[in-house]
């Protein structure tokens, strides 16, 4: 059995994917991240989010995360999925679930993936903005 | 010898490529490919700092480059 499932699409995210894969019976607990658009960043207002990413890096990436989680935490599954392309306000980038039979492994794990996902997995966002645009995170 | 390079993000905006084959004259170090990219792409030097990946996977600055490895400039992620 597959305890992992990561995923990078175009398609829509959907959280109920994600907690229907980690869902078990031997499970006390599920934790859910979904990251979701923002409608400003430093006080100026946010158009849209363009992700694009190294996929079959990004997906090694994303493998390695969920793996490293089974291994350090108590947790029974872990899914990573992110979207890429053009994400409006509202909508959801990433979404990430894990069960464990007691809920505070699911919190740190949770914790751990998005915290790691956040500095290792290649993707990047450019930030549109009603007066240009910019690569988040590229400047000094 | 050859290799193909490939740009990510606001790499590729600052180059104007996606994937190109590069000829390297001898085998070289990762880090002195980067010292070489920063001299024939100067636009790369507005970027804060750019990590490389060879072959899907990070590289550390002493890795030799070989013949028909897949070269990647990643600039600093921003996913989630």
């Amino acid at each position: 059995m597959k305890n992992t499932a990561v995923l990078i699409t175009s398609e829509k995210l959907m959280v109920q994917d994600c907690y229907d894969f980690v869902q078990d019976a031997t499970c006390g607990g599920i934790a859910v991240f979904v990251g979701t658009v923002r409608n400003s960043t430093k006080n100026k207002e946010v158009s849209l989010l363009d992700f694009s990413s190294y996929e079959p890096m990004a997906l090694k990436e994303m493998q390695k995360i969920a793996d490293l989680a089974l291994a350090k935490f108590q947790i029974h599954k872990i899914a990573i999925h992110h979207a890429v392309g053009e994400l409006r306000i509202g909508d959801i980038p990433v979404i990430i679930a894990v069960s464990s039979a007691h809920r505070k492994a699911a919190f740190e794990a949770c914790e751990f993936a998005i915290d790691t996902l956040k500095e290792t997995v290649p993707i990047w966002k450019k930030e549109h903005f009603n007066d240009g645009e910019v690569w988040v995170n590229s400047h000094p | 010898m050859k290799i193909q390079l490939l740009f990510f993000g606001i790499a590729t905006d600052l180059v104007g490529e996606n994937s190109i084959f590069y000829e390297l004259n001898s085998e070289e170090t990762v880090l002195a490919l980067k010292k070489e990219l920063l001299l024939k792409y100067s636009k790369l030097k507005n970027i804060d700092e750019f990590a490389i990946a060879v072959n899907e996977e990070y590289a550390e600055d002493d890795l030799v480059l070989k013949e028909n490895d897949v070269v990647a400039i990643i600039p600093p992620v921003s996913g989630g």
